[in-house]
């Protein structure tokens, strides 16, 4: 048995994963230790990957070379675009996956990687000598060492879950809870809280009556997730299902209020306020007569039934008698009843951008153990300690991503600058920048740093660059060629966009809103110039005529940004002693002790005229 | 001590990006009140050692052992010689104007006392102030925000008590309270276009695009109401420009004269005496016009000088906020006077036809069709308090519209593009473009905005999203 490792990674999650995949396809030598082989990327929650944000994510993972990407697309039972209605920067991904199809490939993709190796057992203390990470002890009593190590501890660090009035230790329902790292820590001087979150019942398909419900189909012409050539889009795929609670499921809910946790005051730990569970939504909305609920199959062949939106901690007995008011419930049967889970957590203030920790060198947090929530918000930190623990004990530089080049920066940035009260979820409007941060652009914003760090394939950067080319080739022919209005008027009039007195060029036609290229690609000369080129270089072009100008002030603005970015704060200022700032101002940086300019100008409750107050103090 | 009896004018700059902590802990002085001779004069010293270098050379009480906000009469010595009896306010830090140990010293007004108190005070250790370095330090102790600065330096600034008022309004949150209505209603507004983008999915029910616009366009005249009080605010703080136009020899110097009750325009008899445009300043109730006396109108002069001057007195007019036309009421017929009040028409300006020189006129009145019209004569000094309440009603008009003012050039400039960029986002609905180019924009308004107010950032937001929306599944 082999004790000596480059990297440890404790948990195998969607954390775990993409930080033993990552460092071990860059060269380091691998130890994965989780406490059951046989739950490696498992999807606790909603047996889904991606969506608005999140999907932008996982393509971002996958340019930089992670496997989530391809991950869900061999898992996919149902694929999305999400905001298809809205502008292309809004497009997300999403998937339906087969949980149990999800996590067999995972641990296939990390099998194939014979830099890992992997190791059953609870972990329950982190060997530290001279203020480093140099290994972890499992309790067998076996030591093994490295040169660092990753935590992804998802809720498992001291997890209680909460059925109604019944509590008990436990990482997931049916896993025993992890004991020792939090303590450890907090002795070194970490601080850590916590937090919570909660699932809802699972059900069987078999007892459920479809017809009752809405149908949800997948996308007619499904996409995927990853870049590459080893995934195909999904050919068959399942549906989906939504229905409704209603009044009387709100009276049944409300009789278990007095025996929630929640209500009861049993759970200290804060929740998300947008992932609340039903009792939460029924009583801060309690005008609404009615919540939506989506009915979610586990998988390609299984019976098992997610109903996404029922998240709930009520006693089991009232969630079945809730459910089966809900049309097409009546004969419900559970396999499980949704539960909430309390676990420890350390504010990722106390992180380094590379999510090292401050206090521990080749320490690196990742997942939950930060304070996010989400299978995608977890991968990405993985991946992006997975890499920097790897550079590190390289002795190279980390890769930190700017707010400008990836939500991947924007999650990290947010997380290390302003630290989370409660789970932290992506959502587009997190970042400045989101017309630059795209889905259909990650590997144009990303592989070329994959492969310069000896993650991403020179097959990927080559297809990429090929993509660029023949987008730049394609604009440049729109601008140069016009359109006739004997060619195309009737299908501007078809469009209901105005139509043309004379010969117009294409790209003034493309940048209308009501155009899209897909709609002109049977109209003279526009069919002799698209032909086989590939829709992705086709929608990249039609991405861009139409953002011009907004793009441009983006990269303008993203530029002006970076300047503060440079403006170095050191954490060694302190704050309450600056009078002329205000009193929110000072308690926040010294709280947050920002490393540059630019951060401590995103943290809220900083105002401009604060920035222009610490730079006179700066010019001293 | 209230920051209402800052009086001494200084003016503020503010970059004070080389202001070193050596600077900072230095003692400063400097008089307070305005230099001449006056009853008493005020000197203000501020810094660390600003107790004890005033007790140094002060024979009365112990300035460094009394308590803050107490007065002490005593005697200012130099070395042994005594220069004055005064009056000490102490102020101990950080309860004072500066946030530092503060006294001020009441002597008597006589310049030269004055600057022999000064040069004791340097000798004994203290350094003569920068002009608005006192504020500065205010600033920097955090006794008032920037925008309370701003509002200081206008104060100081302030020549006429309408600016004094809307400069306190300033530092008393009127116009704070006005921007956080406005941001309250940006701020739902950007909530309600990242919804769509980033929760469409939710069972939410969205804005329709003509309710959004219906907000936006509130917005805008929110906006513009603060914008368009910029010109009146700054009106008032700089003097509202009233031309006095005529033709030569109407009396527009005269009338000048008789409102200052002074010489300063040249007055002759001759036409086309004043070629040059003349300025003063002229107080009606504690309302500043800026009086500007012009060259007489009259097309065809052959004097090339006097053609300049009438150049520039249409340049006026085009700038003026009142025109006060003056015309002589014994040689001008109903008729004429009506077509010259018809070529003011196309101007901004409110403008007042005064009818001079009817001491002259024996007739019953002609002019009563005119309206507004107001019968003066400047040379015998009637008339003279009917013009000024119609010039003070012009101004009250105006005030009742907007009782924020936006006196400062910087919010001007942020409201500005704050409106721009909502214009913008009116002109993307037109165009049915998507939600993320809007948000493009409403960003932007709400980056102005947070020039003023502070930085609206994405957690405001959010929270905003989850505190009105049911979302999540």
């Amino acid at each position: 048995m082999n004790k000596e490792y480059d990297l440890i990674v404790v948990g195998a999650g969607h954390a775990g994963c993409e930080a033993a995949n990552a460092a071990g396809k860059m060269g380091s030598s691998v130890l994965l230790i989780t406490m059951d082989m046989n739950k490696i990327a498992h999807m606790s929650c909603n047996p889904a990957m991606g969506g608005i944000a999140k999907g932008q994510i996982v393509r971002e993972i996958d340019a930089l070379g992670g496997g989530s990407g391809i991950v869900s697309d061999k898992s996919t039972i149902q694929f999305r675009m999400l905001n298809r209605s809205k502008g292309a920067a809004m497009w997300s991904p999403r998937t339906q996956n087969d949980r149990f199809v999800f996590s067999y490939e995972w641990r296939l993709l990390l099998e194939k990687n014979p830099n890992v190796d992997f190791w059953q057992d609870n972990v329950n203390e982190i060997l530290i000598e001279n203020g480093k990470a140099c290994g972890v002890k499992v309790s067998l009593g076996i030591s093994f060492r490295s040169k660092a190590v990753v935590i992804t501890s998802g809720t498992f660090l001291n997890g209680k879950i909460h059925i109604g009035e019944k509590n008990f230790g436990g990482g997931r329902v049916g896993e025993s809870a992890s004991k020792g790292i939090t303590e450890q820590l907090v002795t070194m001087g970490f601080v850590s809280g916590r937090m919570k979150t909660g699932t809802p019942p699972r059900i069987d398909g078999r007892s459920l009556n479809y017809t009752k419900m809405e149908v949800q189909e997948g996308d007619l012409n499904p996409g995927k997730f990853s870049f590459s050539k080893e995934t195909k889009s999904v050919v068959n795929q399942k549906h989906c299902w939504i229905t409704y609670t209603n009044d009387t499921v709100h009276e049944i809910l409300k009789e278990g209020f007095e025996k929630s946790p929640m209500y009861a005051g049993r759970i200290s730990g804060l929740g998300p306020r947008y992932c609340p569970s039903i009792e939460d939504k029924i009583n801060r909305f309690a005008e609404r007569e009615r919540h939506q609920l989506f009915i979610e199959p586990e998988g390609w062949s299984t019976v098992e039934i997610y109903v996404n939106g029922f998240s709930t901690s009520l006693p089991e007995d009232i969630q079945i008698k809730a459910l089966k008011l809900v049309p097409g419930f009546e004969q419900a049967k559970m396999f499980r009843p949704g539960y909430a889970i309390e676990y420890d957590y350390f504010p990722p203030t106390q992180l380094k951008l590379s999510l090292e920790t401050n206090l521990i060198e080749h320490l690196y947090f990742a997942g939950q153990i930060n304070g996010t929530t989400g299978y995608e918000e977890a991968a990405c930190q993985g991946l992006m300690a997975g890499i920097n623990a790897h550079l590190k004990i390289n002795q190279q530089e980390a890769l930190v991503l700017g707010r400008e080049e990836a939500y991947i920066g924007v999650l990290i940035d947010d997380l290390v600058t302003k630290g989370t009260d409660e789970p932290y979820r992506m959502f587009t409007s997190r970042a400045e920048y989101r017309i630059l941060l795209r889905q259909d652009n990650a590997d144009i914003r990303l592989t070329e740093k994959g492969v310069q760090i000896g993650l991403a394939s020179k097959e990927a950067l080559e297809r990429v660059n090929m993509k660029i080319n023949q987008t730049e080739n394609l604009i440049k022919t729109f601008k140069e060629t016009s359109v006739k209005p004997k060619d195309i008027n009737a299908k501007l009039m078809e469009l209901s966009t105005s139509e043309i007195p004379q010969n117009y060029k294409i790209d003034q036609i493309v940048s209308r809103p009501q155009v899209g290229i897909m709609d002109l690609i049977d109209i003279n000369p526009i069919n002799k110039i698209v032909d086989g080129i590939d829709e992705e270089v086709l929608l990249q072009t039609e991405i861009r005529i139409k953002y011009e100008g907004y793009l441009e002030k983006e990269v303008e603005q993203a530029n002006k940004m970076k300047k503060l970015e440079y403006i170095k704060l050191g954490n060694t200022i302190d704050y309450s002693l600056i009078q002329s700032l205000s009193i929110e101002a000072r308690e926040k940086l010294n709280k947050h002790k920002p490393e540059t300019l630019g951060q401590a100008s995103r943290i809220s409750g900083i105002s401009p005229s604060d920035i222009s107050i610490l730079m006179v103090h700066l010019g001293r | 001590m209230p920051k209402e009896t800052e009086s001494c004018a200084e003016s503020i700059t503010f970059v004070p990006m080389n202001y070193s902590k050596t600077q900072l802990g230095e003692t400063i002085c400097a008089l307070a009140t305005p230099s001449g001779v006056g009853a008493i004069g005020v000197i203000r010293v501020s810094g660390p050692k600003a107790l004890e270098i005033c007790n140094s050379c002060f024979k009365g009480a112990d300035l460094t052992q009394v308590a803050g906000h107490t007065l002490h009469f005593g005697k200012i010595l130099d070395g042994t010689e005594w220069i004055d009896e005064v009056l000490a306010a102490v102020f101990v830090g950080p309860k004072s104007y500066t946030g530092e140990h503060t006294v001020e010293l009441s002597g008597h007004g006589s310049p030269y006392i004055l600057k022999r108190i000064l040069e004791v005070l340097v000798k004994q250790g203290a350094r003569m102030a920068q002009p608005g370095e006192f504020t500065l330090r205010s600033f920097l102790n955090g006794k008032m925000d920037l925008t309370q600065a701003e509002a200081v330096a206008d104060l100081i600034a302030s020549q006429s008590s309408a600016t004094h008022q809307s400069a306190l309004q300033q530092m008393r949150g009127g116009f704070s309270k006005q921007l956080s209505v406005l941001r309250e209603k940006l701020v739902n507004f950007a909530s309600l276009i990242e919804l769509e983008l980033d929760f469409s999915e939710e069972d939410v029910e969205f804005a329709s695009r003509k309710d959004l616009t219906a907000l936006v366009q509130q917005l805008i005249v929110n906006l513009s109401v603060l914008i368009d009080s910029f010109a009146y605010g700054n009106a008032i703080k700089n003097g509202i420009p009233t031309v006095i136009a005529g033709k030569p020899n109407a009396g527009k110097s005269t009338l000048l004269n008789a409102l200052l009750q002074d010489e300063r325009a040249l007055v002759s008899d001759i036409a086309g005496t004043t070629r040059d445009v003349i300025e003063e300043g002229f107080v009606i109730e504690g309302v500043l016009f800026r009086l500007i006396d012009t060259a007489g109108i009259r097309e065809g002069s052959a004097d090339i000088i006097e053609n300049m001057g009438i150049e520039k007195t249409m340049e006026r007019i085009q700038q003026a906020s009142i025109v006060l036309y003056v015309f002589d009421a014994a040689s001008t017929s109903l008729e004429s006077l009506q077509a010259e009040l018809q070529s003011f028409n196309n101007l901004q300006a409110v403008v007042v036809p005064v009818a001079n020189k009817i001491d002259l006129l024996n007739n019953a009145p002609l002019f009563e069709s005119i309206p507004g019209l107001v019968a003066i004569s400047s040379k015998e000094k009637l008339g003279l308090a009917h013009l000024e309440k119609a010039l003070l009603e012009i101004v009250n008009k105006e005030q009742v519209k907007n009782d924020v003012l936006v006196t400062n050039l910087r919010h001007f400039e942020a409201l500005t593009h704050a409106r721009n960029a909502l214009q913008a986002v009116i002109q993307s609905m037109e165009m049915g473009r998507s939600g993320e180019l809007l948000a493009f924009d409403i960003r932007k308004a709400l980056h102005h905005l947070g020039e003023i107010t502070g930085e609206i950032t994405t957690d405001d937001l959010l929270g905003n999203i989850f505190s009105k929306f049911c979302i999540g599944k």
